[in-house]
């Protein structure tokens, strides 16, 4: 059979489509269609022709099967040294072979394909440091993604996300008018607590504009109250876009290059709008990814720089804390053994690993911070990245992969760990759910919230008054 | 018989040089002319200078003998590596005898190794081979990535230093040993650009790219353009 009702080679296009492919409870009529889902070689074959040049295929050619990636691979690591999970054989025996067959491939391919492309494979990158070649079998597994999703072959959650960047310019299913809402919802529920606290949105020339995740206001809309306190504390001068305000890219985890695009536009469009002189993102490390680091390739910008300077979420408040905009009260600074979670997309695809460090050195008494044990570019994956957290088919092998990052925990003896990444904090709590080590973890913004120093001028007048 | 010594030391050694250089280099210009931007998502041209110097450093570090985390992550075959990989380049380009032939053809030498080095660099290589081949073997993680093609690179890489040192023993059946030795030399040279070995100059090419890749795109503006590989 060619293409299912749910399972085909179209993206999701309208609402109604998004809507029916969800009602497909965990995608059992999708997973049943991909069965009989057909491969067109031809186009699979005029794609790879097209897009893949002489640096992927000479990783491919070059790579001298030496076997030095395996240990730097944490899922090979911790699913106890199985030789498929090498990453020279995962990726040579899945792009590898398409290239070798020409496109020649069949359905039973794709499929284990898509097993090794989503749940073999994070994108950490941690490979590329360990290749004496530089072979970045992360970089080839997200190229992989992306064959694979131009011919149906993609988990069902994920055909779902980056349908909903599609139709919602959003990953999950929040309008422009709900995201409004919420901005107002928020600064009216703390506007009492943070008298003249104010969500602006649409404000022309400020200094920040502020980008973030959909389910912050989807599932956790404190999480914008406190980045807007946290602003409002620092007196930044700052705004959020009505549209174009969703920072992350379900889209680049599903390979649907063509959204990732229309969710990096969107962004770029209301820096362009709204001319602010820095665009500040959420704590969240895909976003920074998709927006910052790959953005500009998929938006077409030639100098590979996003339209005005894009910070992430932690270099901001590095210098928050660093300028004195936010002070902490010493008496609240953390004394007791703690750890940091470093997220792939932003330490080692970005550099900023001294941001993190240098805010702990603002919040956490000296002598309590704990590194983990192999950390900045050399850390590994929280166990969930690239998508693998929130793939139902594939959960027994994330579990299995949070492994990892309980060890490093474990061997840090801290009980608390602060995770500025969406992923690595969902990561984190899931293993705190199936492991049960006791341990505590959090995003930046609450932390920072509970130690700052709240100048007199921002309290409430009755406070002043009594 | 001693007119195809004449024959292999005169014309097929300038064949065999010329078909390893041209082709290394034709596979170097296509290397970076397939370079593409878009497709790599790095913006080489506008960041030229900061990816030069992640890309130069990039394949600096990876040419010392632990100086990466990578190579002392692998101790044991980053010690059988680079006794290979140092008998591989320096006999070849330095060695007496080689320098002789390439003088009768040429009109030019390079400098020569002082022969007792040379030996030992070259039963290095061998033992380097030995041991990266029994690796393949003994370690599941190499093994099943391993192929017969890998063998025959390393048969490649082997026989012109084995019988090269069996011919500088001046054994009985020198002459023997020799010709050997001269065919299995212009053998490698002439297979090397269509093969793995391509990446005697393909592996700077790979490492200038990632490293200029980390220096412009992933966060050489904040960590510096040289990733602490």
């Amino acid at each position: 059979m060619p293409e299912g009702q749910f399972c085909n080679k179209k993206p999701v296009e309208t609402e109604e489509e998004l809507k029916a492919l969800l009602g497909d409870k965990g995608g059992k009529q999708y997973y049943e269609e991909m069965l009989q889902l057909d491969v067109d070689s031809d186009k699979l074959w005029e794609t790879v022709q097209k897009t893949c040049k002489s640096r992927t295929r000479t990783w491919l050619e070059i790579c001298a099967h030496c076997g030095m990636c395996a240990d730097s691979c944490f899922l090979y690591r911790v699913n106890e040294a199985d030789p498929e999970q090498v990453p020279a054989f995962k990726i040579q025996s899945t792009l590898g072979e398409i290239i070798k067959r020409k496109g020649k491939v069949d359905n039973a391919f794709m499929r284990r394909a898509m097993e090794f492309a989503w749940a073999r494979c994070t994108c950490c990158n941690r490979c590329s440091q360990f290749c004496p070649h530089g072979i970045d079998m992360g970089v080839m597994f997200s190229y992989l993604r992306g064959l694979l999703y131009s011919q149906g072959f993609v988990p069902w959650e994920l055909k779902i996300g980056s349908g909903m960047h599609r139709v919602y310019q959003a990953q999950m299913d929040v309008t422009s008018e709900d995201w409004v809402e919420t901005c107002e919802w928020m600064a009216e529920e703390n506007g009492e607590e943070w008298p003249g606290l104010e969500i602006p949105v649409d404000k022309e020339d400020a200094d920040i504009m502020y980008t973030l995740n959909a389910r912050e206001p989807k599932h956790y809309p404190e999480d914008v109250a406190e980045a807007a306190i946290l602003f409002h504390l620092a007196g930044e001068n700052w705004t959020v876009p009505s549209k174009g305000w969703e920072q992350t890219s379900l889209a680049m985890f599903a390979g649907d290059w063509g959204a990732c695009k229309i969710a990096v536009d969107a962004v770029y469009d209301a820096a362009e709008r709204l001319r602010p002189k820095r665009i500040i993102g959420t704590e969240c490390g895909h976003a920074h990814r998709a927006s910052v680091i790959e953005g500009p390739y998929w938006a077409g910008r030639p100098d590979g720089r996003p339209p005005a300077e894009y910070i992430h979420y932690v270099q901001w408040l590095a210098e928050a804390l660093r300028e004195g905009k936010i002070k902490i009260d010493p008496a609240k600074r953390i004394k007791e053994k703690v750890t940091l979670q470093d997220a792939c997309n932003y330490v080692r695809n970005h550099g900023l690993a001294k941001y993190t460090r240098e805010i702990i050195s603002y919040i956490v008494e000296p002598g309590y911070f704990v590194e983990m044990a192999t950390n900045r570019e050399y850390n590994y994956c929280c166990g969930g990245g690239g998508g693998f957290n929130g793939i139902g088919m594939f959960r027994k092998q994330r579990n299995v992969a949070l492994r990892t990052k309980r060890d490093q925990i474990l061997a840090t003896g801290a009980k608390l760990v602060i995770a500025p990444c969406h992923n690595c904090w969902d990561a984190i709590r899931d293993l705190e759910e199936e492991y049960e080590i006791g341990i505590r973890w959090t995003f930046l913004k609450p932390l920072i919230l509970s130690m700052a120093i709240v100048p007199d001028h921002l309290k409430p007048q009755e406070e002043d008054e009594e | 018989m001693a007119s195809f010594y004449a024959f292999l030391t005169g014309p097929a050694f300038v064949i065999s040089l010329l078909v390893f250089f041209v082709g290394l280099s034709v596979r170097l210009v296509r290397y970076f002319l397939g370079l593409d931007w878009r497709l790599e998502r790095v913006a080489y041209r506008p960041n030229m200078e900061q990816g030069m110097k992640g890309g130069l450093w990039s394949i600096y570090k990876w040419l010392l003998p632990f100086g990466t985390a990578g190579w002392r992550a692998q101790p044991f075959f980053t010690i059988c590596f680079f006794m290979l990989h140092f008998g591989a380049v320096l006999v070849p380009l330095f060695l007496i005898g080689h320098n002789v032939v390439l003088e009768e053809n040429f009109g030019f030498s390079l400098p020569s190794l002082p022969q007792g080095l040379a030996d030992l660099l070259a039963v290095l290589t061998v033992i380097g081979v030995f041991f990266i081949a029994a690796r393949r073997i003994a370690l599941p993680e190499v093994r099943i990535i391993t192929t017969g093609y890998d063998y025959f690179i390393l048969a490649l890489v082997a026989l012109p230093f084995i019988t090269g040192l069996i011919a500088r023993m001046h054994w009985a059946g020198y002459d023997f040993w020799m010709i050997c030795h001269i065919i299995t030399g212009e053998l490698m040279l002439i297979l090397a650009p269509f093969t793995k070995l391509s990446h005697i100059a393909l592996y700077f090419a790979s490492r200038w790219q990632i490293g200029a890749d980390f220096a412009i795109k992933r966060g050489g503006h904040s960590r510096g353009a040289c990733f602490p590989w």
